[in-house]
């Protein structure tokens, strides 16, 4: 995308900036006196971060912000959402105005390496693929054979859209346009057969067509796009924790830990669960937080899997797939390391 | 013509003259042909081939364009409703138009941001004090120009500052900039870059035109560095470079930046438009001043100053409303004014259709051009009055 490109620009032309700061240490401390945590968002992605009437933030990155705030504050509203554009998100990193950057922020090598930045876990394993008109009948994006393919122009997508094809051996036919709007509209009008960009964009971008459900999207994911937290080089307890907050959610829903069942499953015999919630063994202080850091998690915001269901999954107006971004014994590639 | 009088006392008087009319004939309307509205459009729309071919293309367009709006603005839109549904074509079972439900949903956003509930008031007290200021400046009516001047520049900034972000030893909750949006946003961007740049760019204009060499030479070196880059490249610096180069404990507030990018980019076009009315002033104006004994700033303020703006009221004018426009830059460095809470809630799953974008794009433009278009009314009706001495050539009647 476009605005990845600048932003990889924009990074580069700050790396120079990203010494000075990088020796920032105790977050965690500066956070805790502060009394809020500083966020960085998306200033409007569907799902991910939108504001909404009252112009509170909600979305599926929005909570895992939220779930930090709950883990040191007990408390998920005491968070300072910066809304960062695509080029402006790495600087507000290391430059300390915001603490963590939670954004769709796909895990690259370059990003990992020469920002002073650290990345990691993954939180949605997102991915290129298309959606086509339901009367083509297609059951992958192989049979695009000879198709027409709307996409924004000067973009990765479209790069990886002809690397695709090309490896694929595939003919097919790129009609390009300045913006993802048009482009969108374009496909609407019924001028390409096909329209690509991030999978998780395109469930948003359907809703915009006139008749949404004429259209689907197909399973094939031609691109890694694993979004990811990023925090500030010269930190690891801070990183620790921003990492863990991840895993947290991830294995509270594999153990059947939920919002509404955290106080019962207090209670519970199995030992990973009692580890998890901090009855048994003392995590919690590894992190720099109280034994029953997961617990304020799971109370203000749920596991991951509601956090998906509730922003996300298919009883949202996106209805997006569960697909990698299941649990790996789900058949999908969540896995976090265990608790012990 | 001869009359029939008898003369007494060596006097004619004369008698009444019959066939003389003693009240004027009441005025008769011109024929139509000449005067009416036929006359009208015949004089102004087909006075010549072209003229009739000019006004055969303007129809055409306005055919083209006009129709098609109002269908998709008024006849088609919808005005209720809760959620996308309302607005979409195969629910509503006809074709839809704008989807104004949208908006009416989302004013709140709109207009205040994510600022708080319980303090909105503050918000629409700080509105009102506003209106209330420009009412009693821009109003012939109103009495006391001179305090209302004090109120507005001086009061109103200070109150505003204090209602909006908040004073807890008054009992008013501290409001963080970050959760100000909206139209709150533009209004402040665009009033302190107004009331800032005008008394800035004066007094920078009279500085590159002044005989000290040093204050003439700080005047243009600010003047053409604000003017040689782009207003996006001061935003930029502003919110995503400063925080680099400054200290890690120091942050400027992130709306304090481009404001203060906004108000000293404004102060140097300000600045070329008031020196070009200084420059319209002929030189005799000085030469008579001096010769009454007024020193600099008594001739500045009494005699250049107020036929100096006079002239350039247009491009005052014209200035202010591009700075008005000029704030919706702000969105690309993410401060929430009216544009980009528009954009931001076009991301909002529950409202998005095929129409949520170009409602919110037409709700964006009736809001500049009622803004813009009130500051050129006003434009007009200030020269107006203030011409009332001269006519169109410019010559004392």
């Amino acid at each position: 995308m476009i605005k990845r490109t600048i932003a990889v620009l924009a990074a580069g032309l700050s790396i120079a900036g990203a010494g000075i700061t990088a020796a920032s240490a105790a977050t965690l401390d500066q956070v805790k006196q502060r009394g809020v945590l500083h966020c960085g968002s998306n200033p409007g992605l569907a799902g991910f971060a939108v504001a909404d009437d009252k112009g509170q933030w909600t979305g599926f990155d929005v909570a895992f912000c939220r779930a930090i705030a709950a883990a040191i504050f007990d408390d998920p509203n005491k968070v300072k959402f910066s809304p960062l554009t695509a080029k402006d998100r790495f600087t507000a990193v290391q430059s300390g105005e915001v603490d963590v950057l939670i954004r769709n922020t796909t895990w690259t090598m370059s990003r990992d390496t020469t920002l002073g930045l650290n990345l990691g876990p993954v939180n949605y394993y997102d991915g290129q693929g298309f959606i086509v008109r339901k009367s083509l009948g297609l059951k992958s994006a192989k049979e695009l054979e000879g198709a027409s393919v709307c996409v924004q122009q000067g973009t990765t997508t479209e790069l990886n859209l002809a690397d695709f094809f090309r490896v694929s051996n595939i003919k097919y036919e790129p009609v390009t346009y300045a913006s993802a709007v048009e482009a969108v509209k374009a496909y609407d009008s019924g001028r390409c057969d096909a329209f690509t960009t991030d999978a998780s964009a395109l469930y948003a971008e359907r809703l915009r067509l006139t008749a949404p459900d004429d259209h689907i999207v197909l399973p094939d994911i031609i691109s890694k796009e694993p979004f990811a937290p990023v925090v500030r080089h010269g930190d690891d307890q801070w990183f620790d924790l921003v990492r863990w907050t991840t895993y947290a959610l991830i294995n509270a829903e594999e153990l059947g830990v939920t919002k509404a069942n955290v106080d019962e499953q207090l209670k519970s015999e199995n030992p990973e669960v009692r580890r998890l919630l901090g009855v048994e063994g003392n995590f919690g202080e590894g992190v720099g937080l109280t034994q029953d850091w997961v617990v304020r998690i799971i109370r203000h915001v749920g596991n991951y899997g509601e956090i998906f269901a509730a922003n996300l999954g298919t009883n949202t107006p996106l209805a997006i797939d569960r697909g990698l971004n299941n649990l790996w014994n789900n058949g999908g590639i969540l896995y976090a390391p265990p608790i012990r | 013509m001869t009359t029939t009088g008898e003369t007494t006392n060596g006097r004619t008087t004369v008698g009444p003259i019959a066939f003389v009319r003693a009240s004027t004939v009441p005025a008769q309307k011109p024929p139509v042909l000449v005067g009416g509205p036929v006359a009208w459009v015949r004089a102004n729309l087909l006075s010549s081939p072209l003229n009739v071919l000019l006004t055969v293309i303007g129809l055409y367009f306005i055919y083209l364009i006009v129709p098609p709006a109002v269908r998709f603005l008024l006849v088609d839109a919808v005005w209720t409703g809760d959620d996308r549904n309302a607005c979409l074509a195969e629910t509503v079972g006809r074709e839809v138009g704008a989807c104004w439900a949208y908006v009416g949903f989302r004013l709140r956003f709109f207009v205040y941001g994510a600022y708080p509930d319980g303090e909105l008031w503050r918000a629409n007290l700080v509105f009102v004090l506003c209106l209330v200021g420009i009412v009693w400046l821009l109003s012939t009516r109103m009495p006391r120009k001179g305090l209302g001047a004090v109120y507005f520049f001086g009061v109103f900034p200070v109150a505003a500052f204090i209602l909006l972000y908040g004073w807890p030893a008054i009992g008013l909750r501290r409001v963080d900039t970050s959760l100000w949006g909206g139209v709150v946003v533009t209004l402040v961007l665009a009033f302190t870059g107004i009331v800032v740049s005008l008394p800035f760019g004066i007094l920078l204009a009279l500085g590159r035109r002044s005989r000290l060499p040093l204050v003439r030479l700080v005047s243009v070196i600010f003047i053409e560095f604000w003017r040689g880059v782009p207003l996006i490249t001061v935003l930029i610096m502003a919110n995503t470079m400063l925080p680099l180069f400054l200290p890690g404990n120091i942050s400027p507030d992130k709306l304090l930046r481009p404001i203060v990018g906004v108000a000293l980019f404004a102060s140097a076009y300000m600045a070329e438009v008031v020196r070009g009315g200084l420059q319209a002033i002929p030189k005799g104006q000085f030469e008579g001043a001096q010769s009454l004994g007024l020193n600099y700033w008594q001739l500045t303020r009494l005699i250049v100053l107020p036929q100096a703006l006079r002239i350039v009221i247009p491009g005052i004018v014209n200035t202010f409303i591009g700075l008005f426009k000029d704030t919706s830059l702000v969105s690309i460095v993410g401060i929430f004014d009216l544009m980009r809470t528009i954009e931001v809630s076009l991301a909002d799953p529950r409202w998005s259709t095929p129409v949520t974008a170009p409602t919110g794009y037409a709700f964006a433009a009736l809001f500049y051009f009622i803004c813009c278009f009130g500051m050129s009314r006003y434009s007009i009706a200030m020269e107006k009055r203030l011409a009332a001495g001269h006519d169109r050539q410019g010559t004392v009647k």
